[in-house]
């Protein structure tokens, strides 16, 4: 399996699906080799405990076992700090690299710390890059199939599957059509188009990115299966309101989730705007950050609504738990969002949801509120029936909890598994 | 000798518009598509089946009967929508052969909430029926097949009826059988009709599955049917809705061919006959008394009342309503007190149901919301710019002329 980011290293979604999808499949005896193209350290350890990344072989790539995860093993390749050339530059300074791995394994130090973000500038390069290390490493490898998760990981899966005969399956979590609207990025599209087309099986996270995928790439539908995510199911954390300068007899609606385009924070704040024009004791917090954080709280102020609007930044563990135990309702008005994981975590900390039709999550969920993300009446409507109906969030917090808990990972690995069965016979 | 008693339920719900927190006029209920469905059921359903009927009728000579019930909420959109149905119904009251049933003006769970709007809801359908069709109700059917002793006790207490009909639940007849004319437990004059569930849902609901092992069903093999309960039964009790026939199983299932032929293959058999329910109780004399101590209705495999109150949302909602009812009789506003009624209809219970899984499919047909969640929400939207209505009026008439209040009917008085 070829991936981009896995807990501890997340930053959306991704990296919460590849968790549960190979926990999954651990569970069910498949084995996995995740290859990950980022140095792993500890620091942000949540759920997952690292055990001892010594280099078990001499190759391209550490590898390391987590504790939890029996048949999995994790292969991790460096990133290089190189400030991108051209690409014929850039390849000898992979073969460089490569070379001077091979000659002084284990003296990493002496390249360049990482720099920039995870999505970084010269990311195109590192995908590439990643390629290339990859095949180097299915080499001494053993699989039967690649299976590779976004558009980051596609041009690995293509070359590894290109030069072992095996068959490529990828995993569509998002494209660029829901990250950018209609400004797209050429290059990401091109590469995911590729992909897709070079891929023996597309698995979607939801029909509405399967209608993407056929509608915006000219992929062919047989070959494009839908396999939804699933939900870890973990008990909720016993904590209290503390601290939180937030009074009890306040109701708290939640925004939880990157405040990027893709995520309608302008509709959240839109709807909070008219809520708060019938009730006064909500306040409505945007937990998370992006590129649209500032002109968000910009938004909040324009409408006059600032004081009843908290910002929280980026929350992990603990603080994602305790920010579920304050809220009354979930909003998540996703202008178009592949799956959405969040609400089911939402759902699972009895947090009643209201989601946008634009979503995948929506195609899984029956005991959910839903609108459109442009709908922001209907939006404010349904907070308000939320928080003035008792009946109505408890009954969408019961039977919505247990919806839940029927969503799990296994059945999602079970359909990967069929459709891996499925691929090797067609090949 | 069975006798053939059919009763087919006509009811067409008052939908309401999308009605949000934010809206503030009176205006609850969706003309529009109300009219749009109610036109579009007549030329589906009504029409197409109420000449079929009065041509069978004229055919057999008098020979084939069968009863209504039409709810008043429907009657008014008749005259609203499609009058050309109620002139067919009425040429149908003119043949003798049609019987038509009482009930709830509003198709209301009133009996379970208000003995009084309960009682005053029968009398207002009796008063619409007579008026239309120059017939009084003698039977009364409950909405959804309600039914329990108390339910029969009232009924007998108001003296109007004769029979009450419910349904032929397992679990209320035990090892007896529904072709039977019974008593209700502690009733001395009110017989009880049972619906044959059975019989009636292979047409309702089976006619055109094509999983079930007897399709197609066709007249000679349900004639063939009938005919067995020969010496084992006085009368089968096929009571359904009559939709049933071009709106649930549409017309190209060949649901009209089926009835035109039923009544000559029924006939055929010379002991077999049709009966309206006032015949039937006329010809037969109960053979046993029926015991329903707790609720029963026709819905769903529970046959009770897990559809239209099964969740938190629905009871809150019926509640909330029922608590109204002094605050809105007081305001002697009779647009008040329609808006207020007509919210007590079935279906607005119904629409939130969240049993999704054994019946989702029946329901999810009738539903015109995406979820129940929405209809709650809509509901409760609409129920409190009532209230505020209605506490309006009171304000207003406290500050003015002091309102008459109204006498609510007495259920005493009527006992």
């Amino acid at each position: 399996m070829l991936g981009w980011e896995f807990p501890p290293f997340i930053s959306g979604g991704l990296g919460t699906a590849c968790y549960g999808l190979t926990k999954a499949m651990d569970e069910m005896g498949v084995h996995v080799t995740f290859v990950l193209p980022k140095m792993v350290d500890g620091q942000y350890a949540t759920h997952v405990n690292l055990l001892d990344t010594t280099c078990t072989r001499r190759s391209v790539a550490p590898s390391f076992k987590v504790g939890e995860l029996k048949n999995v093993e994790f292969r991790t390749i460096e990133s290089p700090l190189e400030p991108y050339g051209t690409p014929e530059a850039y390849q000898q300074r992979i073969e460089e690299t490569i070379r001077q791995k091979k000659l002084a394994h284990g003296t990493a130090s002496e390249s360049l710390p990482v720099t920039g973000s995870d999505y970084g500038s010269d990311m195109h390069n590192e995908v590439h890059r990643y390629a290339a290390l990859c095949v180097e490493l299915a080499k001494n490898e053993q699989f039967d199939i690649v299976h590779a998760h976004d558009w980051m990981t596609y041009p690995a899966g293509i070359a590894v599957a290109t030069i072992t005969g095996r068959p490529l399956v990828i995993h569509v979590h998002s494209t660029e059509f829901d990250r950018s609207g209609e400004h797209v990025n050429q290059m990401i599209y091109d590469i995911e188009r590729q992909g897709m087309q070079r891929a023996d099986k597309i698995i979607a996270v939801s029909h509405f990115t399967r209608s993407i995928i056929i509608s915006r790439y000219g992929i062919c539908g047989d070959k494009v299966e839908v396999v939804h995510n699933g939900v870890e199911q973990n008990g909720a954390a016993e904590l209290t309101l503390a601290d939180t300068g937030i009074r009890s007899d306040e109701k708290i609606v939640l925004f939880l989730g990157r405040i990027t385009m893709q995520k309608g924070p302008e509709y959240f704040l839109y709807a909070a705007k008219k809520v708060l024009e019938v009730m006064s004791n909500v306040k409505f917090v945007m937990a998370g950050s992006g590129d649209m954080m500032h002109r968000a709280i910009e938004l909040a102020a324009e409408l006059g609504i600032g004081n009843k609007v908290l910002f929280t930044g980026f929350l992990r563990g603990q603080d994602v738990q305790k920010i579920y135990k304050m809220a009354d309702l979930y909003v998540m008005p996703s202008v178009s969002e592949p799956f959405g994981i969040a609400p089911l975590e939402a759902l699972g900390n009895d947090v009643p949801v209201i989601i946008s039709k634009q979503s995948g999550v929506s195609e899984v969920l029956i005991h959910a509120l839903k609108v459109d993300f442009w709908d922001v009446d209907e939006i404010a409507n349904k907070i308000v029936a939320v928080l003035k109906y008792p009946p109505l969030q408890m009954t969408l917090k019961h039977h919505g909890n247990f919806e839940v808990r029927r969503l799990r990972w296994k059945d999602s690995a079970e359909k990967c598994a069929r459709i891996y069965e499925e691929t090797l016979v067609a090949v | 000798m069975p006798s053939v008693c059919f009763y087919f339920q006509v009811h067409q719900p008052l939908r309401l518009r999308h009605y949000t927190v934010f809206d503030s006029n009176h205006q609850y209920f969706d003309d529009f598509k109300n009219g749009s469905v109610c036109r579009k059921v007549a030329n589906k359903c009504y029409l197409p089946a109420n000449r079929l009927i009065l041509d069978l009728i004229r055919k057999f000579d008098g020979q084939f009967k069968v009863a209504y019930s039409v709810t008043g909420v429907l009657l008014e959109q008749l005259q609203r929508y499609s009058p050309e149905v109620l002139s067919t119904f009425d040429a149908l009251a003119e043949t003798g052969c049609v019987e038509f049933l009482g009930e709830t003006y509003y198709h209301s769970l009133s009996f379970l909430y208000s003995r009084n709007e309960f009682v005053a809801q029968i009398s207002k359908h009796s008063e619409i029926i007579n008026h239309l069709f120059g017939h009084t109700p003698k039977v009364f059917r409950n909405t959804e097949l309600i039914y329990n002793n108390e339910l029969a006790a009232l009924i007998e207490a108001m003296g109007q009826f004769d029979a009450i009909i419910t349904e032929g639940a397992d679990h209320i007849l035990g090892d007896r059988s529904p072709n039977f004319v019974y008593q209700p437990r502690n009733c001395n004059h009110l017989k009880l009709l049972l619906k044959n569930y059975s019989l009636s849902d292979d047409i309702a609901f089976r006619f055109s599955n094509r999983d079930w092992p007897e399709w197609p069903l066709t007249a000679e093999k349900f004639a063939r049917w009938i005919s067995n309960v020969n010496g084992n039964g006085n009368v089968v009790n096929l009571f359904m809705d009559y939709e049933t026939f071009g709106e649930h199983q549409w017309e190209d299932t060949g649901i009209f061919n089926f009835v035109r032929h039923l009544p000559d293959k029924i006939l055929e058999h010379p002991d077999n006959d049709f009966k309206t329910p006032s015949e039937v109780i006329e010809s037969y004399n109960p053979v046993d008394a029926v015991d329903v101590p707790h609720i029963i209705s026709w819905a769903d495999t529970e046959r009770d009342l897990s559809a239209w109150l099964g969740n938190a949302m629905q009871s809150s909602a019926i509640h909330e309503l029922y608590r109204l009812e002094r605050q809105i009789k007081n305001t002697d506003d009779p647009k008040i007190i329609s808006d207020w009624r007509r919210l007590q209809a079935s279906d607005h219970f119904y629409y939130m149901c969240t049993k999704y899984f054994a019946d989702g499919d029946v329901h999810k047909y009738f539903n015109p919301y995406d979820s129940p969640y929405d209809s709650y929400i809509n509901f409760m939207n609409v129920l409190d710019n009532l209230q505020s209505r209605c506490s309006g009026a009171l304000n207003a008439g406290e500050s003015g002329n002091p309102p008459q209040s109204i006498e609510p009917i007495s259920l005493q008085a009527i006992v």
